[in-house]
C-alpha cells in the first residue's frame, strides 16, 4: 500500500507527470485501433473509479477530493477522458468503413432526423438529470466562503478558479502580462483557427480520424494536455506556497524546494563566459533576444523545408506560416515549462528595466 | 383579417385603428377613402402617418406649418418631427445619458472617504525591533521592517522596510522565519529577506519604502515613496536606515 502511494507520488512530479501526458496522447492516437475497443474504454473508466476509491482512504487525499471546490473537476476527469475515448472509438469505426469504401455511418441516415419520440425523450431526460443532480449538489456541498477579505492575508495556496488552474500554471513560467493576456489569446485563436484554416473539406459532420490528422492531434494537445492536465495538475498537485506535492503527499507548508532560478543571462556570461553581467541591458540580453527571434521568425521556414515539408507543400506559404505561427505560439508554453524544470530557467529575455520578461 | 385587407392593398400603410372599421364597411372593390372617414388624430404621433396624406398633403402642408406652427390644422398628418430630426434627438439623448453614466463611474473612482490607513506612519524606536524581520505592521500597513547587521547594497547595519507586496502579480508572501524567505502563495515566488527574488516567477525583488528617523527619534515609514533595487535606488539614503 506504501510502495503503490509513494509510486503514484512520485509519477506526480510534474516532469513526469507532464511527459507521462504527452506519451499517453501518443499513445491513445497511435494505438487508436486497440484504445477504440470497448474494453479499453470500459477498464479506463474501472482503473479511474478504483483509484479514487482508494485514494479516498488516504486522509492527504480526502482532503483534495472532499473541497467542494475540487468536486467539478473530478467530474470533469470522468466526462473528459469518456468522450475522449468514445470520440477515438467513433473516428476509429468510421475510418473502418471509409477504407472499406461505405463512407462514415452518419452519412447513412443523412437525410432525415429522429425528433419525436427519439430526440425529446432524450432531452427530457436530460433534463430531469440534470436537475436534480444540480439540486443535490447545491444542497450537499457548501459554497466555499471564506473570512472577510483581508488585504494582508492570502490563503495558502491561494488557488484560482478550477477553470483558471491551467491558466495559474503558465502565470509561474511567464510574466503575467505573456501569461494572463497574450499567450492564452494565441492559443485559444489557435485552437479555434487552425482547423479551418486546412483546405481539407472531409471530416465534416462526422467523426473521423485519417482524414484530419493533424488538426485532431493539435487540438487535442492543446486542449486536453496543455488546458485540462494544467487544470487537473493545479487542482491535485500545487499545495501550500504553490509548492509540488503528490496526490497522497501530506500538505507541509515548510516543505523545501530548491528552486532558485537563473536567467538565461546569467547562464551564458557568468556560468559559460566566466564574466560579469554587462550594464547594458541590450547587451546583457542579446543571446535570449536572438533565441526569441530564431524562434518566431526563423523557426517557420526550416520547418516548412524539413519537418513540416508536406503540410508546406499542402497548405501553401500563407496559410502554413499563419498554422505554423499559432502552433509555436502554443509550443512555446510546454517549451518553457520543460526548461523551468530542466534547467531552472527564469526567463529567456529578462529586462526588469521596463518590465519586459518573456 | 388579411383577407378582408386585401382589397385595400392600394393604401399600404393605413393605420391600424381605423383599418377594421374601413375594411368591414367600405364596400368591396375599394373607393377612394372619402375623406370624411374619422380619423384619430396621429399627427406627430407616429411618422408613418406621414404616409397616409401622400407627398402632396405633405407638400401642402408645409408652406401652413411654417406660416403657423401653434395652429395647426386638425387634418394635418404631418409629423411634428422628421425622421432625421427624431433620428439625431434619439442619438443625442442616449450620447447625454452614456456620458452622465460614465461621469458617474469616473466619480466612484474618488470617494469623499478613504477607510484605509494613511501612506506615512510611525513604527516606534528603533531600539524596539529586534534583529530580522519584524511582521508586526504587515497587516495595518502593508510593511515589512528589517533590522540588519549588513545591508546588501550600503553596506552597513540599519533598518529598511519591504512593501508587501508580490512583484510578480500583487498578491502578499507570507514571511517563513524557519526558511528565512518571503515565500508567495500565489505563484511560488521566492524572497530573500534583503527583498531580492530568488525563486519562482517574481522578475524583480520587493520594493522597499522609505524610511527616516522622525523628530521624536521613532522610526518614519512612507509608503508613498517607493525604491527599486533594478533601478539602484536601494543606495539613496532614504532607502535605508543606518543605526
Amino acid at each position: 500500500m506504501g510502495l503503490l502511494k509513494g509510486t503514484i507520488n512520485a509519477l506526480a512530479d510534474p516532469r513526469l507527470y507532464f511527459i507521462v501526458a504527452v506519451l499517453s496522447l501518443i499513445v491513445m492516437v497511435w494505438k487508436r485501433e486497440k484504445v477504440a475497443s470497448n474494453a479499453f474504454g470500459y477498464s479506463m473508466m474501472g482503473l479511474l473509479t478504483a483509484f479514487f476509491v482508494f485514494g479516498a482512504f488516504d486522509p492527504n487525499f480526502q482532503l483534495i477530493i472532499g473541497k467542494p471546490d475540487n468536486v467539478p473537476i473530478i467530474g470533469l476527469i470522468f466526462s473528459l477522458l469518456f468522450l475522449t475515448w468514445y470520440a477515438m472509438r467513433e473516428a476509429v469505426r468510421n475510418d473502418r468503413r471509409i477504407a472499406a469504401g461505405k463512407g462514415p455511418i452518419e452519412k447513412e441516415e443523412s437525410d432525415r432526423v429522429w425528433v419525436w419520440p427519439d430526440l425529446v425523450y432524450t432531452e427530457l431526460i436530460s433534463l430531469v438529470v440534470c436537475s436534480v443532480i444540480l439540486i443535490v449538489w447545491s444542497i450537499v456541498l457548501k459554497a466555499p466562503l471564506e473570512q472577510p477579505a483581508n488585504r494582508s492575508v492570502t490563503p495558502n495556496p491561494s488557488k484560482a478558479p478550477w477553470y483558471f488552474l491551467g491558466l495559474q500554471e503558465m502565470l509561474v513560467y511567464f510574466d503575467p502580462w505573456l501569461a494572463g493576456v497574450v499567450l492564452p489569446g494565441l492559443i485559444i485563436v489557435g485552437l479555434i483557427a487552425i482547423p479551418y484554416i486546412d483546405k481539407n473539406p472531409k471530416g465534416n459532420g462526422y467523426y473521423t480520424f485519417n482524414e484530419r490528422k493533424a488538426e485532431i492531434v493539435i487540438f487535442l494537445f492543446g486542449f486536453v494536455i496543455l488546458w485540462v492536465s494544467l487544470i487537473v495538475l493545479g487542482t491535485f498537485l500545487r499545495g501550500p506556497n504553490w509548492n509540488f506535492f503528490g496526490p497522497f503527499e501530506y500538505w507541509d507548508v515548510h516543505k523545501l524546494e530548491a528552486l532558485v532560478n537563473v536567467n538565461l543571462s546569467e547562464y551564458i556570461w557568468v556560468r559559460a563566459l566566466r564574466t560579469g553581467l554587462p550594464g547594458n541591458w541590450f547587451l546583457r540580453e542579446i543571446f535570449g533576444i536572438l533565441f526569441v527571434i530564431v524562434y518566431t521568425f526563423a523557426l517557420p521556414p526550416i520547418l516548412a523545408k524539413s519537418a513540416f515539408k508536406k503540410y508546406y507543400e499542402k497548405l501553401g506559404p500563407p496559410r502554413y506560416y499563419v498554422t505554423v505561427f499559432l502552433f509555436l505560439m502554443m509550443m512555446s508554453l510546454p517549451a518553457k515549462m520543460l526548461l523551468r524544470w530542466l534547467f531552472n530557467l527564469k526567463y529567456i529575455v529578462a529586462i526588469p528595466e521596463f518590465f519586459f520578461n518573456i | 383579417m388579411a383577407d378582408d385587407t386585401k382589397p385595400e392593398g392600394t393604401q399600404p400603410a393605413s393605420p391600424a385603428p381605423a383599418t377594421p372599421v374601413a375594411a368591414a364597411h367600405a364596400p368591396r372593390p375599394a373607393a377612394p377613402r372619402p375623406p370624411a372617414v374619422p380619423l384619430p388624430d396621429l399627427a406627430g404621433k407616429t411618422t408613418t402617418a406621414a404616409s397616409l396624406g401622400g407627398g402632396a398633403a405633405k407638400a401642402a402642408a408645409a408652406p401652413a406649418k411654417a406660416a403657423a406652427a401653434a395652429t395647426r390644422d386638425p387634418d394635418d398628418m404631418s409629423p411634428l418631427l422628421t425622421r432625421r430630426a427624431w433620428m439625431g434627438l434619439a442619438w443625442g439623448a442616449f450620447t447625454a445619458a452614456s456620458a452622465a453614466a460614465l461621469a458617474a463611474t469616473g466619480r466612484f473612482m474618488f470617494p469623499n472617504v478613504l477607510n484605509e490607513p494613511p501612506q506615512q506612519f510611525k513604527a516606534g524606536f528603533p531600539n524596539e525591533y529586534g534583529m530580522g524581520v519584524d511582521e508586526r505592521w504587515k497587516e495595518k500597513f502593508g510593511v515589512w521592517i528589517v533590522r540588519t547587521p549588513d545591508d546588501l547594497v550600503q553596506r552597513a547595519s540599519g533598518f529598511y522596510a519591504l512593501l508587501v507586496t508580490c512583484t510578480h502579480l500583487g498578491c502578499t508572501p507570507n514571511y517563513l522565519s524557519a526558511e528565512g524567505k518571503f515565500k508567495c502563495p500565489c505563484h511560488g515566488s521566492g524572497f530573500r529577506t534583503t527583498g531580492i527574488n530568488f525563486e519562482g516567477p517574481a522578475p524583480r525583488p520587493l520594493e522597499r519604502a522609505r524610511i527616516v528617523l522622525a523628530d521624536d527619534g521613532q522610526l518614519l515609514v512612507d509608503k508613498a515613496r517607493k525604491f527599486q533595487w533594478e533601478l539602484g535606488q536601494w543606495a539613496d539614503s532614504e532607502a535605508f536606515l543606518r543605526s
